[in-house]
């Protein structure tokens, strides 16, 4: 965690010599809390002070970055415990496990539309992130041709899973060049682990099921000289990993470092196939940092996926879209008029069902501060008079020759103030959900 | 090496609520669910014990409803046409609760009356002994006019009656404030305005006891981190002690998931969505997780397979695995 202003000022000479520019030691030190000064600024500072306002200035959740042929993944320099305090930053990497009993033929086969997933959501693209590659033989060479299989096929990063050292400098040799994360190193192979590591420039999986335990090994792996490591803290049920989860985020933003680091998830090693995707879905709210699932399944990937995009949103920054007139299929001067807001997902909601109808329409997108139709309306952004302010200033009865506008059915309410508003429009009330808006233009209008 | 476990002692608690009432207790439950008590966040036994784990509530309707996807209405079949069979396959599923929802009409499309909401609900109570809830049509006159009689024709079952919005609370406070009942207050996804209902239905002199709160959530995909945070903040805001924020919250995953197109719609969507109805439990599901990590006392849901993923995993969650 960042030093307050007066934390740092005991680290400055405290002679108040005015050469950093500012008229006191102590606000100079309130303008480095603030992140408005560097300490250069100081020509004074001792060697000591500086390396103390370094330490402090690290992130509390080290970045690790994987790569593979130019793509990279990140994860960690997370700041807060909670998303409404600030935000989370680096989404966790949703990565699928494949086990080297397979065949390099199978796991082709299993690869390849795992790796055509692609999904769009609100006009963002998901996907995988990578692939795990887990030794079950114990065979070096059945380790190194399923990573080999993989990497013939798939340029995504890769987290490469075997306990015996011997495996896994096999499996790294095949990717040599690329950083995967390595998992793991454990109270027994450490030291080896560390080696490997250290040669390939890799980052460090540990493993350890407990706290004390975990905190240990990273502080030996430092020493050793492997600094970037990943937490896996064991506790394959939801409680357990719940609790030491939220332990180790606390422990990190208390500036606790040896366990500043972010966190591998197993939902593959769930205690049931039901619960696995329930104990992804929780690794997403609560701080994983990776989350590896025991096989490719579209139907879980949407929603994980999308849960993730949902929980690393900025909340002061709603994700929205350009207030305006829209157009969708084309529309001509007898085209229907639509209301909605800017809500990003609203608006994502409604213009795909009026595109997936196949019916030409006009859409227009008030400002309502990115806010979604019931929640914009509770808080006065989205009323009759900034719906008709917008109706007029976009231009709307230049581009039609009817006078008619359909309004979304949550708020309903608003018609008659409407009316009032936009004297000599018919304002008509539309469904509450998007999704049954094809019906509503195909019937109604 | 030594490692101090960071540990939040909060001042505050959520209240306890007991929901439904035994033959002793001046109804005919068989059993009684009681919910809240949370003294730390969601499952961290290492910080405070969890007196009550989050429960289950089926969502049901008084007739076969006209808008849910024929994915629900496949799984439950002919039940959907009688809610005293449809609670009983709930309550042989091990739910809770059973939240039943009037319709705005019958089934032959004519305007449901009082009269007809009151045998229904009796032929519920009737059929389970699971507590209780029962919600208007969401419209205000017609809400009250089935909730009063209802609310009357029950009393002592201590049901939860809904839904109160700011717009109309009075008329549902009264009846369950008369008739020894329970509600559950709503309000759209703020901190300040569910505080604000709270307050109201307080100042109407309802029993801190008897209130549930709602802060609406929207679903897995259309505005649930919303939700989510304004749930985080509620329980903070609890723990802290705020008492106009510590009630049990409910929140309604089933159906905020089912009506989105990933769970209600098959056909004509993108082959990236995968397999129809694995997508539509994982929805439901997956919602239904990130609202009880959030803080959610009562989940009330649809589909069988949903329940029992969440009944899994509640018991996983609230099982201590390490000392305190």
């Amino acid at each position: 965690m960042a030093l307050t202003g007066i934390q740092i000022y005991k680290l400055l000479p405290k002679t108040n010599c005015k050469d950093c520019g500012y008229p006191t030691c102590l606000a100079f030190a309130m303008k480095l809390a603030a992140k408005q000064e560097e300490l250069s600024a100081c020509p004074h500072v001792s060697e000591a002070a500086r390396a103390e306002l370094a330490e402090s200035s690290a992130p509390p959740v080290r970045l690790i970055t994987l790569k593979a042929n130019g793509n990279e993944f990140k994860s960690g320099n997370e700041t807060v415990l909670f998303r409404h305090e600030k935000t989370f930053v680096n989404k966790p990497g949703v990565f699928v496990r494949f086990s080297d009993d397979l065949s390099p033929a199978e796991i082709q086969a299993n690869l390849a539309p795992a790796e055509a997933f692609q999904v769009n959501y609100v006009g963002i693209s998901l996907a995988l992130d990578g692939y795990a590659v887990a030794s079950v033989t114990g065979n070096p060479e059945a380790f190194a041709g399923a990573v080999a299989a993989i990497r013939n096929l798939s340029h995504k990063p890769l987290i490469l899973i075997a306990r015996d050292p011997q495996v896994m400098a096999a499996g790294l040799r095949v990717v040599d060049g690329e950083t995967p994360l390595i998992y793991a190193a454990d109270q027994d192979n450490w030291q080896s682990m560390a080696e490997l590591a250290r040669q390939h420039q890799a980052p460090l999986a540990v493993r350890a099921d407990s706290l004390e335990d975990l905190a240990g090994l990273t502080e030996k792996l430092v020493a050793a000289g492997v600094e970037d490591l990943v937490l896996d803290p064991g506790g394959r049920d939801l409680a357990t990993s719940l609790s030491r989860c939220t332990q180790i985020r606390r422990l990190a933003l208390k500036n606790f470092r040896p366990l500043g680091y972010p966190i591998i998830a197993l939902p593959a090693e769930a205690s049931t196939p039901e619960i696995e995707p329930l104990m992804a879905a929780q690794s997403v709210a609560k701080y994983g940092g990776f989350i590896v699932l025991s096989s490719f399944t579209p139907e879980l990937l949407y929603p994980l996926l999308v849960l993730r995009q949902n929980i690393y949103t900025d909340p002061q920054k709603p994700i929205q879209v350009q207030p305006g007139l829209y157009e969708i299929n084309d529309p001509g001067p007898e085209s229907p008029v639509l209301v909605t807001t800017n809500f990003s997902i609203t608006y994502f909601s409604v213009a795909n069902e009026v595109e997936g109808s196949g019916i030409p329409a006009w859409l227009v997108v008030a400002d309502a501060e990115g806010m979604s139709v019931l929640t914009a309306w509770a808080a006065g952004k989205f009323d009759a008079e900034r719906i008709a302010k917008d109706v007029r200033s976009f231009g709307v009865a230049e581009k039609v020759t009817h006078k008619r506008i359909v309004l979304p059915g949550h708020v309903a309410v608003l018609s008659g103030e409407l009316e009032e508003e936009l004297p000599g429009w018919e304002i008509r009330v539309g469904p509450r959900e998007a999704v049954d808006l094809p019906s509503f233009l195909k019937q109604a209008l | 090496m030594p490692v101090e476990i960071p540990k939040d002692n909060w001042p505050g608690a959520v209240r306890t609520i007991t929901l439904g009432a035994t033959a002793a207790e001046g109804g005919s439950r068989r059993q009684v669910v009681t919910v809240g008590g949370a003294k730390s966040l969601p499952f961290l036994h290492f910080e405070a014990i969890h007196p009550y784990r989050p429960v289950i509530a089926l969502e049901i309707r008084d007739r076969r409803p006209d808008d849910w996807s024929p994915l629900l209405i496949k799984t439950w079949q002919e039940v959907v046409d009688d809610p005293a069979s449809w609670a009983q396959a709930g309550e042989k599923l091990g739910v809770d609760l059973i939240q039943l929802t009037l319709s705005l009409t019958k089934a032959d499309g004519s305007s449901n009356t009082p009269a007809n909401a009151v045998n229904v609900v009796k032929a519920v109570l009737a059929a389970t002994g699971l507590p209780l809830l029962v919600f208007g049509p969401g419209q205000a006159e017609v809400d009250n006019e089935l909730l009063v009689a209802v609310a009357e024709a029950t009393k002592g079952e201590r049901l939860v009656l809904g839904i109160c919005e700011d717009k109309n609370y009075r008329t549902i406070v009264a009846a369950a404030l008369a008739n020894g009942h329970l509600v559950s207050a709503r309000t759209p996804m703020d901190v300040n305005l569910a505080k604000q209902l709270n307050i109201l239905i307080k100042d109407m002199g309802m029993p801190l006891d008897r209130i549930l709160m709602d802060p609406t959530t929207g679903a897995l995909g259309y505005g649930i981190e919303y939700g989510y945070s304004v749930m985080e903040r509620l329980r903070l805001a609890a723990l802290q002690g705020d008492t106009m924020t510590q009630f049990p919250m409910i929140v309604t995953p089933g159906f905020e998931a089912w009506k989105t197109k990933e769970a209600k719609v098959g056909e004509g969507v993108p082959a990236e969505w995968g397999d129809w109805e694995a997508r539509a439990i994982h929805w439901e599901s997956l919602t239904t997780i990130a609202l009880l990590e959030s803080g959610a006392d009562i989940v009330v849901l649809r589909h069988p397979e949903s329940i029992r993923r969440i009944q899994a995993a509640i018991q996983e969650l609230m099982t201590q695995a390490e000392p305190a």
